[in-house]
């Protein structure tokens, strides 16, 4: 189920490493990142190319509920509002209802066209740009309500 | 006259975080010449005098815990660079990584010349993208340059640095949890001892430094020891086990300031101070009600509490490692103040502390996962006006039990928790008596349902 080229990027970390087994977060967040989701199947290929047993990488996977699992599909953004202290104070909750009032699902969810998959977060470290969020990996500061519309446009396109 | 920053010296340069610029500003000739000059044994004793203590929460003295590495080990031993920076309110790592990674890996360099380690493993949240891929252009710079690799400059030291994303877990910034999940598996911390130092990653020795403490080696060994101790607090003469709070620090003010920013001053900068004159003061023209010194583990201060004997209040005490705790604190943690103004309920600032812990607990402690759970949900009844007159000594009695200090769990998150929890309650008892009194709901009661573990 994994290319051929997936399968060769994970290959090219074992050699960083003196255990194979420490290849398993990247591993995951290559195969998460390229297909949205790793499904059990991703698992039993990561543990071949691996050499450990499929429950050793799915028991590492399911402590970071970062990772999507069987039947589950990231969006084509993961769009983070940050919920921490910093952003508490200067409107991360209302920024939260209203991210889920325009795209329109709860944090956890993503919309049905696939495009957006809106998420809370703890503190981001972006709190000198409080409320704070994260598109995918990249912090993005000082939302707005307006900001933020702007934003959820661009996502939708 | 004001202080001119050192860490932060060169961050608003243009490609601040570019090998040829940093080269230009000196970067690497301390590195070069302790390859030359320096035995290993000399560049831990300088870092050991000046006295520095790690930045990333705990204040261990540097130098002292590298010496905890067993003697002429035949190897390996590991580097492991602590990136998670996820303590709430925290950002000051995030700086250094992006602007100046140059001045974070020298120290690495320096750091694992000294222990002789050849290999550091760079934990970096998953958060911190753009930290990251900087990091990583960074370390390809070095390659492409020979200051890493085989061989440094002929030197016969090798060293490899390798970077290594997290998946937004809190818990992977404490030292062993860390570890387990470098190693691949859940972040859960290990029991110590043994201690890191003795059998750590890939069960080898290992030191975990955070990025801030191994931009202080870099200075360190470059400005020497004096250069550090003319800065910060020397030990309180009346206190034997004081190491002191020497050399800079980086701040970040967070919250409701009009000026949220991240700011390098001597270390024993006041709480009010740094709000006043750094971050621009409370906004909206309101006043400070409470603080948060150093990160959400530390706990809260009560800007209204007189201190004993005194004028001055709890906003006048010195960010130093001792001055938090001289008001019931936890300590001075990682340096984050945040500002809470006085038009803001205590009941939902403690109910979204509650909701971090709970959040953020890993599990493997009884008294850790129910405790922050239960804390969570007692504080959540108090935000929907249903808080009962017993609620408050429930939740101090809580706080009080859970945490490796009274010995019942196996890392610090869960005396992290229990810190806001005790001082927010015991320092604006008043105000929690009287929401619970009046049963009015929180302005946020209806929004943000509890969701599982991280
Ligand atoms: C729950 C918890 C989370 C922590 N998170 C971090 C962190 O994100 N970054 C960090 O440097 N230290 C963190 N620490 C402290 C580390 O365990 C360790 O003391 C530190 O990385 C050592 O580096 P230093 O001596 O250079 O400060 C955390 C500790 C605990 C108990
Ligand atoms: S104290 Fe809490 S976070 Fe730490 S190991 Fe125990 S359950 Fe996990
Ligand atoms: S609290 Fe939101 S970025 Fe720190």
């Amino acid at each position: 189920m994994l290319s051929e080229d997936l399968k060769n990027r994970i290959r090219a970390y074992i050699p960083m490493y003196p255990r194979k087994q420490a290849v398993t977060l990247p591993a995951l967040h290559l195969v998460h990142d390229e297909l949205r989701t790793v499904s059990n199947e991703a698992i039993v290929e990561i543990a071949e190319i691996l050499d450990l047993h499929p429950s050793e990488v799915s028991d590492a996977m399911t402590f970071y509920e970062f990772f999507k699992g069987e039947g589950e599909k990231l969006g084509k953004t993961r769009l983070w509002v940050c919920r921490g202290l910093a952003c508490m104070l200067r409107g991360a909750y209302e920024l939260i209802e209203h991210c889920e009032h325009k795209i329109g699902v709860p944090c956890g969810r993503t919309t049905p066209d696939g495009k957006i998959t809106l998420e809370f977060a703890e503190c981001i470290g972006a709190c000198d740009g409080a409320p704070a969020c994260l598109r995918d990996d990249k912090h993005v500061m000082n939302v707005t309500p307006e900001k933020a519309d702007e934003l959820i446009a661009e996502l939708r396109r | 006259m004001p202080y001119e920053p050192i860490l932060l010296a060169r961050v608003a340069q243009p490609d601040s975080h570019r090998l040829e610029g940093y080269r230009a500003d000196g970067g690497y000739a301390t590195f070069e010449r302790a390859l030359k000059d320096l035995k290993p044994e000399q560049v831990v004793a300088q870092v050991k005098d000046s006295g520095l203590r790690g930045r990333g929460g705990a204040g261990f003295p540097t130098g002292l815990k590298w010496t905890f590495l067993p003697k002429d080990h035949p190897g390996p031993i590991y580097l492991c660079v602590n990136a998670d920076e996820s303590e709430p309110c925290t950002y000051n790592n995030r700086i250094l990584m992006e602007k100046d990674p140059h001045q974070v890996l020298e120290g690495i360099m320096l750091a694992c010349y000294a222990f002789k380690s050849q290999k550091a493993f760079f934990y970096v949240r998953y958060e911190y993208g753009d930290a990251f891929r900087t990091l990583q252009a960074a370390v390809d710079e070095l390659y492409a340059a020979g200051l890493l690799g085989q061989n440094i400059l002929g030197s016969g030291f090798t060293l490899d640095v390798v970077l290594h994303r997290g998946a937004g877990a809190y818990i992977c910034g404490e030292e062993t949890g860390l570890i387990e999940s470098l190693e691949g598996k859940r972040a859960w911390p290990r029991i110590k001892p043994p201690f890191p130092a003795i059998e750590g990653a890939f069960r080898k020795p290992t030191i975990v430094n955070n990025v801030e403490t191994l931009a202080c080696v870099t200075q360190i060994m470059k400005r020497g020891i004096d250069w550090f101790k003319s800065l910060g607090v020397p030990p309180d003469p009346k206190n034997p086990r004081d190491a002191g709070s020497y050399g800079p620090k980086l701040y970040t003010i967070a919250g409701h300031v009009n000026d949220p920013k991240c700011v390098e001053l001597p270390m024993g900068i006041t709480i009010r101070e740094l709000v006043e004159q750094h971050g621009g003061g409370v906004w909206k023209g309101r006043k400070a009600k409470a603080v948060n010194p150093g990160g959400l583990s530390m706990g809260y201060v009560n800007v209204e509490t007189k201190l004993k004997d005194s004028d001055l209040t709890e906003y006048d005490i010195p960010l130093d490692f001792n001055g938090p705790g001289r008001v019931a604190c936890l300590g001075l943690g990682t340096a984050a103040v945040t500002v809470i103004d006085d038009h803001t309920s205590m009941v939902d600032v403690l109910h979204n502390t509650c909701q971090f812990f709970s959040h953020e607990s890993c599990g493997q402690c009884t008294p850790c996962r129910e405790g922050t759970g239960w804390m969570l949900k007692i504080t959540d009844r108090m935000r929907r006006g249903q808080g009962r007159k017993e609620d408050l000594d429930i939740l101090v009695d809580v706080a009080d039990r859970i945490g490796i200090m009274p010995g019942t769990t196996i890392c610090g998150l869960a005396d992290g928790a229990g810190w806001p929890v005790k001082t927010a309650i015991r320092k604006f008892r008043a105000e929690f008596e009287a929401a619970i009194k009046s049963g009015e709901k929180s302005k946020y009661a209806k929004t943000l349902s509890v969701v599982g573990a991280h």
